[in-house]
C-alpha cells in the first residue's frame, strides 16, 4: 500500500467532505425555511394560465429599427396594461437579445381572451392640449374645475369626464386606441388627476430626439430636452403659440402615451424653434423615464402575436401529475437497475441519486424565491433526463473501480486510483453537457429555456454530488469488510469480475 | 450477473475482443445506407411539422362523452375549414387543430366550441401560433445547433485533440441525420419539444463519445513507445473496455426517458413530454451506436494516416500480428497496467 500513498492522502478525510456537504444542505434548508419558499413555483403549463409571446416590429408606415429601448418601453406599457387586470403574479418580460427580443406575458388563472386582446395593441405617443383637468376621483358635478370648458368639449364628454374614476385600476390600463382626431378624456398615468384633452396636434414620430439632462447652474434640477423634426417644429410651434396666453389648465400640453397622460407641462412661451425643454421638480429617474417615453414615441411598435397558450388548471394539474409520475418511475427504474447490476455498490448510487434529488429540490425552491425560477413541464423533463446523466457518473466511476480490481488491486487502492481516472472523464463529459445547456438556454425561446435551465442545474448538482458524496461514501464502504473481502454481493468481488490471478500485485 | 461481469473482465483484458475498428467498413456502409435513406425520406416525405412551425391553432376540450361529431358541428358553425384535424385524445378529450386563424375567427371558434360542448371558454386549452413564429423558432434552433457544434468542437480539441473533436462531431451529425430521417420516415410530429430533444441528443451523444475517447487516449498515450499495438488496436481495446459502461449508460439513460415516453404518451396522449422523450429515445439509441461504431473507427483511421502511426503499424506488423493478439491478454504484457501508475503523477501535476 505504500506506493499508493499519494492517492490515499488525497482522500484521507472522506468524513470531512461529507460533513461539509451535510452543512451545505442544512444551509440550503435553512435558507428555504427563512425565505419561506414552501413550494416550487410552477409554470403556467402546470397550474393553468395564459401566456402570450409577442414579436415586436415597426408599426406599418414607419421606418427605423426595433431598439432595445423601444422594447423596454413597450414592456413597461404592456406591464401597465396587465397590472390593471389586477391578477396576482402576472409577469411581463422581454426575452432574447438585440432586435430579436420577444415580450412574454404570463398571467395565471382564467383570463385568457381579455389578456390577448389587451396586450397586442400598438401604443402611440401624442401631444394634446389640455382642455380641462380635475383630481383623479369621480366627481358629482360635471366639469367642476373649469369655469368655461373649451368649445370642443361636448356635454357627453363632460359627463364622461365627471364619471371617470382614475383611482380604479381598470381605467389605468391604457388602450392605444385613443382617436387622434377627436378630443378624449384621459387619466394621469398614476391615477392622480384626469383630463379632457383636445385632438392630437403633434405626434410621437415627429420627435427626433429626447434626452434627460441636469441643469448645473439652476440648482442641479433635472430636465428633459426635446428636439422636433421639421413637421413637428411647425406643429409644436403652432400649438405653443396658441395656448401660451390661455388660462390654466388650457395652457398645458399633455404628453399622452397609450391613452394615459405621462406629463402635462405648462407652456410658458411660444416655441417656434423645435427645441423645447420640460422642467419641473423631476428626480433623475422621472426625467429619464419621460425622455424614454418621448424617444419611444418616435417609433411606435406593433406586435405580432407569436404564440398564445391557454392552459386550464385541470390540464395543468394533469401535466404536473404526469411529470411527477414519470420522474418517480424513471428514478425507481434507475435505482432498481443499479442495485441489480452493481449490488453492494448500488447502495452508493441510490444514496447519491437521493442526495442529488434533495439538492435539486432545494435549489428549485430557492431559485424560485431568488430569481423567479418557475418549473415547467419541459423543466421537469430536463430533470428526469438528468437522472440518466447523474447515474452515468457513477457508472463511469464504478467501472473504473472494477477495472482496477481486475488488474489485481485491493479494493481500497482501486477506489482511489479508479477515482483519479474517472474524475477527469466525469468532468469533461459533464462539461459538454453544461455547454449544451448554456447554449440551449441562450439560443432558445420559451419552454426550451426551462429545459436547458434544469438540465444545466442538475448537471452542476451531479458534479457536486459525485465529488462531495459518491467518492467519500465509496471510500468509506471500501473499508467495510463486506466490500473489501470481496463478498459475492458487494459488486466488486474480484472473483466474479475475473480479476487477474496474481492479485497480490500492488501498484 | 456473474456472466456479465465475466464478460466485462474478458473485454477489459482483451481476452474477448470485438473488432469494431477492423470491421469499420461494414458499419460505415450500414450508416451510409441509413443516412441515404434518411435524406431520401426527408426529401420525398419531408418532416411532419407541428403548428408551432407553420402557424395555426389548437384547441382541446375536456369533457366526458365528447365526440368528434360535436367538434365538426362547432367548426362548421364558426365557418372554419382550413387544415382542420380533429382527434379524440384519451377518454374525455377532443383536440381540434386548424391552420392559421385571425383573432376574430379564433374567438368565434372558441365560442362555438364552448356552446356545443357546454363548457366555459376558459376551460378550453388553447394554443395559437402566429405564422412568422415558426421561422423564428427554426432560426434559433439552427443557431443553437451551429453554436453548439462550434463550441464543443473547440472544447474537445483543447481537452483532447483536434482529430477527436472532428470524429466526435461527425458522429453527432450522423446521429442528427438518422434521427431526423426516422422522423421523416415514420411521420412523427415535429414540435419545439422535439427540437429540444434533438438538441439534447447532441449533448448526450457527445457525452457518450467523450467517455469512450477518454479511454482511447489513455490506451494510446504510450502506444508509440511500447510498439506492441497499432493505434487501431489500442483504440479497439478501449472501445471493448468501455463497452460495459456504454451499455449500462445507455440503459440507465433510456430507463427515465422511456418512463417519460410511457407516461407522456399513455396518460397525456400528446404534448411536450411525449414529443421530447420520443426524440430522446430514438437519439439515445443512435448516439450509443455512433460513439462505438462510427466515432472511434473514424478517429483511428485519421490517426493511422499520421507518419508516426504508420511507422508504428509497420513495427508492430514486423513483430507479427498474431503475437500481439496473444500477448494482449497476458498479464505481464498488459499495456494499461504498465502505463497506468507511470502516468499518475503527471496527471496530478496538471490539476
Amino acid at each position: 500500500m505504500s506506493t499508493s500513498n499519494k492517492s490515499v492522502k488525497a482522500a484521507a478525510r472522506p468524513g470531512r467532505t461529507l460533513v461539509i456537504l451535510a452543512l451545505l444542505m442544512l444551509a440550503l434548508l435553512a435558507s428555504v425555511l427563512i425565505s419561506g419558499a414552501t413550494a416550487v413555483r410552477l409554470g403556467l403549463d402546470l397550474r393553468g394560465g395564459t401566456s402570450v409571446t409577442l414579436q415586436p416590429r415597426i408599426a406599418p408606415g414607419e421606418n427605423g429599427k426595433v431598439t432595445t429601448e423601444a422594447i423596454d418601453q413597450a414592456v413597461s406599457i404592456i406591464r401597465q396594461r396587465v397590472n390593471s387586470l389586477g391578477v396576482a403574479e402576472s409577469e411581463v418580460a422581454a426575452q432574447g437579445s438585440g432586435t430579436n427580443r420577444q415580450i412574454i406575458i404570463s398571467i395565471p388563472g382564467d383570463t385568457g381572451r381579455r389578456v390577448v386582446e389587451l396586450v397586442g395593441q400598438t401604443a402611440e405617443l401624442r401631444f394634446r392640449q389640455v382642455l380641462a383637468s380635475a383630481p383623479g376621483a369621480a366627481s358629482a358635478t360635471p366639469a367642476d374645475s373649469t369655469a368655461t370648458p373649451a368649445a370642443a368639449v361636448t356635454p357627453e364628454l363632460n359627463a364622461q369626464f365627471a364619471a371617470l374614476d382614475c383611482t380604479k385600476a381598470e381605467n389605468l390600463q391604457g388602450t392605444g386606441s385613443d382617436n387622434a382626431d377627436s378630443p378624449i378624456i384621459a387619466c394621469d398615468r398614476n391615477g392622480g388627476s384626469k383630463y379632457i384633452l383636445d385632438k392630437a396636434e403633434v405626434l410621437g414620430r415627429q420627435v427626433s430626439k429626447a434626452t434627460a439632462g441636469i441643469d448645473q447652474q439652476g440648482g442641479n434640477a433635472w430636465y428633459v430636452s426635446l428636439v422636433f423634426n421639421d413637421e413637428g417644429t411647425r406643429a409644436f410651434g403652432a400649438i405653443t403659440a396658441r395656448v401660451t396666453s390661455l388660462p390654466s389648465p388650457q395652457n398645458q400640453v399633455a404628453i399622452v402615451l397609450d391613452g394615459l397622460v405621462v406629463s402635462a407641462p405648462r407652456i410658458n412661451e411660444a416655441i417656434p424653434s423645435g427645441n423645447a425643454q420640460i422642467t419641473g421638480s423631476f428626480t433623475q429617474v422621472e426625467a429619464q423615464d419621460l425622455a424614454n417615453v418621448l424617444k419611444y414615441g418616435a417609433l411606435p411598435l406593433a406586435f405580432d402575436r407569436g404564440e398564445v397558450q391557454q392552459v386550464s388548471p385541470t390540464l395543468g394539474a394533469d401535466q404536473l401529475n404526469a411529470g411527477l409520475l414519470a420522474g418517480f418511475l424513471g428514478l425507481a427504474l434507475v435505482l432498481l437497475y443499479s442495485l441489480l447490476y452493481y449490488r453492494g455498490l448500488g447502495i452508493v448510487s441510490v444514496g447519491s441519486l437521493l442526495v442529488a434529488g434533495a439538492l435539486v429540490y432545494l435549489f428549485f425552491l430557492l431559485l424560485g424565491k431568488w430569481i423567479g425560477f418557475t418549473l415547467t413541464l419541459a423543466g421537469i423533463a430536463g430533470a428526469i433526463v438528468a437522472i440518466g446523466i447523474t447515474a452515468d457518473s457513477f457508472i463511469v466511476y464504478f467501472e473504473r473501480i472494477r477495472d482496477e480490481v481486475r488488474e489485481g488491486r485491493s479494493l481500497r487502492s482501486a477506489v482511489e486510483t479508479g477515482w483519479v481516472r474517472a474524475r477527469r472523464t466525469i468532468i469533461v463529459a459533464d462539461f459538454v453537457s453544461i455547454i449544451a445547456a448554456v447554449l440551449l438556454y441562450f439560443f432558445a425561446v420559451g419552454g426550451v429555456r426551462g429545459f436547458a435551465f434544469t438540465l444545466g442545474l442538475t448537471t452542476l448538482v451531479d458534479l457536486l454530488v459525485v465529488f462531495a458524496f459518491t467518492k467519500p461514501l465509496t471510500t468509506y464502504l471500501a473499508r467495510l469488510n463486506f466490500f473489501s473481502s470481496g463478498h459475492a454481493l458487494s459488486g466488486v468481488s474480484p472473483k466474479s469480475l475475473g480479476a487477474l490471478s496474481h492479485s497480490t500485485k500492488e501498484a | 450477473m456473474s456472466k456479465i461481469s465475466g464478460l466485462g473482465g474478458r473485454l477489459h483484458s482483451g481476452e474477448t475482443s470485438i473488432d469494431f475498428i477492423g470491421k469499420r467498413r461494414r458499419w460505415y456502409a450500414l450508416s451510409g445506407l441509413l443516412i441515404i435513406a434518411s435524406i431520401a425520406a426527408l426529401s420525398l416525405q419531408g418532416l411532419h411539422l407541428g403548428i408551432e412551425f407553420k402557424g395555426g391553432a389548437s384547441y382541446t376540450v375536456t369533457k366526458a362523452g365528447s365526440t368528434v361529431a360535436q367538434a365538426d358541428t362547432a367548426l362548421a358553425s364558426a365557418g372554419i375549414s382550413n387544415e382542420v384535424i380533429v382527434q379524440k385524445v384519451g377518454n374525455d378529450k377532443i383536440r381540434i387543430q386548424t391552420g392559421s386563424l385571425t383573432s376574430e375567427k379564433s374567438n368565434a371558434l372558441q365560442d362555438a366550441l364552448a356552446s356545443t360542448f357546454a363548457v366555459s371558454i376558459d376551460s378550453i386549452d388553447t394554443q395559437i401560433i402566429g405564422p412568422s413564429w415558426g421561422k423564428e423558432i427554426t432560426r434559433k434552433a439552427l443557431y443553437g445547433l451551429i453554436g453548439f457544434i462550434a463550441v464543443v468542437m473547440l472544447y474537445l480539441a483543447m481537452a483532447f485533440e483536434p482529430k477527436m473533436a472532428v470524429a466526435a462531431i461527425v458522429a453527432v451529425i450522423h446521429d442528427v441525420f438518422i434521427t431526423v430521417g426516422i422522423y421523416a420516415l415514420v411521420g412523427f410530429d415535429v414540435t419545439p419539444a422535439t427540437v429540444i430533444g434533438f438538441l439534447t441528443i447532441l449533448g448526450y451523444s457527445l457525452y457518450d463519445t467523450v467517455v469512450v475517447f477518454d479511454k482511447v487516449r489513455e490506451n494510446t498515450r504510450s502506444v508509440t513507445a511500447t510498439s506492441k499495438m497499432t493505434y487501431s488496436q489500442a483504440a479497439n481495446l478501449a472501445v471493448n473496455q468501455t463497452l460495459v459502461r456504454s451499455a449500462n449508460t445507455s440503459i440507465m439513460a433510456l430507463l427515465p426517458v422511456g418512463s417519460i415516453l410511457f407516461v407522456g404518451a399513455g396518460l397525456l396522449g400528446a404534448g411536450t413530454l411525449k414529443d421530447l422523450s420520443l426524440a430522446l429515445f430514438i437519439g439515445l439509441a443512435t448516439g450509443a451506436y455512433s460513439s462505438i461504431f462510427i466515432a472511434t473507427p473514424l478517429l483511428a483511421v485519421m490517426r493511422e494516416r499520421e507518419p508516426a502511426m504508420k511507422a508504428l503499424a509497420k513495427r508492430v506488423h514486423a513483430r507479427g500480428n498474431s503475437q500481439v493478439l496473444a500477448t494482449a491478454g497476458a498479464p505481464s504484457e498488459d499495456v494499461t497496467q504498465k502505463r497506468g501508475p507511470r502516468n499518475q503523477p503527471k496527471r496530478k501535476g496538471r490539476k
